[in-house]
């Protein structure tokens, strides 16, 4: 579909060609094209009818999600209701509960408590509770940015290297070690899981983060290297040749054409890698236990007084799902060439 | 851009021709592609290759890994002979395919419906389809976690709506608690997170398809049914392939959702392989018996793959 093939006029101005390398949606001309009368294009109607279904398909599948963020901002007592109940006094005790632990205490010590400040305190005082401190939330969170963002930049930097070369040079055994490189990734994670824990235990790596991190960058080089492949075959080899023909060694001409033009693409897989170890629960739950916990673990486990806290799960959960849900929006366009590991380009 | 770079390359030039065999940082092709490909595949033998020799090597011996001092011994196949005669297993693996066989199925259905749908370009069709994929993004540990809540009797949300649309007590059935309803409960939850997995895919495929040979059947007078089975479905059939195998293997090795909306339970009923190799790596730390069945399953999962890295080949020369 993309036809990134080399183009004969790419000299010394290279980028004049940088349109051609990009992929064209097929629906673009086609709507141009349309006629009152075609197959192609669906008639008014039809399209009226299949818009409505999808809409409301869509409706019905958000549905979870949005009921998620509502009972967020719910009162315990509000999110158990029967029937439940759609609008409700908006509060952010759940969020408080998120972000603290509460201890019961005597009457008479409550009584000689300085007034409470600030909203959590308030909330607490209502159920005859203090905030005894901080919870485990902030903690676990900055495990998931740090464990993320590590394996991230080390996936995509690996990645950015070996499909470089496998993109540009004659490697001998290509297909066999892409083949190799992807299928590590198809390994059932609780298989890997054991080995991986007996290892990390002889050398001290359980529950670290430098652990997670490798492990994680394991996981996603193999997305990583298949992704980028696909983007920098996209990039005409004439800029790099223009460049070697300009005396750059293959190393700066690496550095300074290839990378620059294939910056959207590394910024896309650097999004889908951060986006798996963000979403990451098998290796979390087995490996870690508590110093390199990383939320996915952790949420299942906010536990409040006599069962579990819905709406501090909820706000947990919605805190956690906000940035993937940014992120979908931006990485729409390149959704399909994560999923399919860079070879269905749309 | 070039001559950009120029301006701030200014080191003297060596002749063209050399300079791909300079010092260093001018290594040869050979080198850098080695250079470059090696961390990754170090990486990769460290951390995955490594890792399952030492599980083929465990998967013949008696060792638990709770109790790493007592002397382990040699038990040769007996690990593989156990696991492919013990009945636990068979049901598991029973469980497994119900599970993918069905979540498959209604995922390609309601997928492969949309894509059409969503095909016909209404107005707005691109906003409603990021909606739709929202759920295939999300963790499946969070996932499976919030549908318990959805699946409270009573008070859950889906309870109540099931229960206000069919005319019954929301409080009178449990989702994940009764016998027949909980091997669908995890086909609910799958069908909902993947089926926009399997529309994008299909979507993909619809758009690989030509207009001109849609006009050259109006042309021929085809009806619309014929084009759909002649045209529309061979034509996406190596994309919806891609999406099928792809599942398969990601829904035959499901751990993160199952565990965490049903834990295998009740009983054992919903408990797919997955789980039942966690219970005996994890909890009864049988690691040489677990270790024999993750290489089976590593096994069936590596043949699959194959497969679709083929179908991978095929769809990307369209």
């Amino acid at each position: 579909m993309s036809a990134a093939g080399p183009s004969q006029g790419a000299n010394s101005t290279p980028l004049g060609g940088s349109a051609a390398a990009k992929p064209r949606a097929r629906g673009e001309y086609a709507t141009a094209q349309a006629t009152a009368h075609s197959v192609v294009e669906a008639s008014a109607r039809s399209k009226w009818i299949s818009g409505t279904i999808v809409a409301a398909y869509a409706l019905l599948t958000i549905t979870p999600l949005l009921w998620i963020f509502l009972t967020s901002f719910k009162t315990p007592t509000d999110s158990i209701a029967y029937p439940p109940k759609v609008i409700s006094e908006p509060s952010f005790e759940g969020y408080c509960n998120l972000f603290t632990i509460r201890s019961r205490q005597a009457p008479e010590y409550m009584a000689t408590l300085p007034p409470a400040t600030t909203y959590c305190d308030k909330i607490a005082r209502e159920r005859d509770v203090v905030i005894a401190g901080p919870s485990k939330t902030p903690g676990r969170l900055m495990n998931s940015l740090i464990i993320g963002f590590g394996s991230t930049f080390l996936a995509v930097f690996l990645g950015t290297l070996a499909a470089y070369a496998f993109s540009r040079f004659n490697v001998r055994l290509k297909d066999d070690l892409m083949f190799f490189i992807l299928s590590t990734r198809f390994m059932p994670p609780i298989a890997v899981a054991i080995p991986v824990y007996l290892m990390y235990r002889q050398v001290g790596m359980t529950d670290t983060h430098l652990g997670m991190i490798l492990l994680y960058t394991a996981v996603n080089v193999s997305l990583a290297v298949w992704l980028l492949k696909g983007f920098i075959d996209e990039i005409p080899r004439e800029y790099e040749e223009a460049a070697l023909v300009d005396g750059y060694t293959r190393l700066q001409a690496f550095v300074r054409t290839v990378l620059p033009q294939a910056a959207t693409g590394i910024a896309a897989t650097a999004v889908f890698c951060l986006i798996f170890a963000w979403n990451e629960y098998a290796f979390a739950v087995l490996l870690t236990s508590g110093v390199a916990q990383t939320m996915p673990p952790f949420i299942p486990f906010i536990i409040g007084e006599g069962g579990q806290d819905w709406p501090a799960v909820a706000a947990g959960t919605t805190l956690f799902i906000i940035p993937i849900v940014c992120f979908t929006v931006l990485l729409r366009k390149h959704l399909l060439r994560g999923i399919t590991f860079g070879a269905v380009r749309k | 851009m070039a001559t950009n770079i120029d301006m701030i390359n200014a080191v003297p030039i060596p002749p063209i021709g050399e300079a791909s065999t300079g010092r260093l940082g001018g290594m040869s092709d050979r080198a850098i592609a080695w250079l470059f490909i090696t961390p990754t595949i170090v990486l990769l033998l460290a951390i995955n290759i490594f890792p399952l020799l030492w599980t083929i090597y465990m998967s013949f011996t008696n060792f638990k890994a709770n109790m790493g001092w007592v002397k382990y011994r040699s038990v040769g196949v007996d690990n593989y002979v156990d696991i492919l005669t013990d009945t636990d297993i068979w049901t598991a693996m029973q469980t497994t395919a119900h599970f993918v066989f069905w979540s498959i199925l209604f995922e390609v259905l309601l997928g492969f419906g949309l894509a059409l749908l969503i095909n016909r370009k209404f107005r707005g069709h691109s906003l409603w389809t990021t909606v739709i994929l929202l759920p295939m993004m999300l963790s499946p540990a969070v996932v499976g976690n919030f549908w318990t809540f959805l699946f409270q009797p009573q008070i859950g949300l889906f309870n109540y709506i099931v229960g206000w649309v069919g005319g019954v007590d929301p409080g009178s059935f449990q989702m994940i608690g009764d016998v027949k309803l909980a091997p669908w409960t995890i086909v609910l939850v799958d069908t909902w997170m993947w089926t926009p997995y399997v529309m994008l895919i299909c979507l993909a495929g619809l758009r690989s398809i030509p207009d001109s040979i849609y006009e050259a059947a109006e042309v021929d007078r085809a009806s619309a049914w014929r084009r759909f089975w002649s045209i529309t479905l061979p034509m996406v059939m190596p994309f919806l392939m891609l999406a099928v195998l792809f599942r398969g293997i990601e829904n035959f090795k499901m751990f993160d959702m199952v565990n965490l909306l049903t834990n295998g339970g009740p009983g054992s009923l919903t408990e797919t392989v997955s789980i039942t190799l966690k219970r005996a790596a994890f909890e009864k730390w049988q690691t040489g018996w677990s270790s024999a069945l993750a290489i089976i399953l590593f096994l069936t999962v590596f043949g699959a793959a194959n497969i679709y890295v083929k179908v991978l080949n095929k769809v990307k020369q369209r």
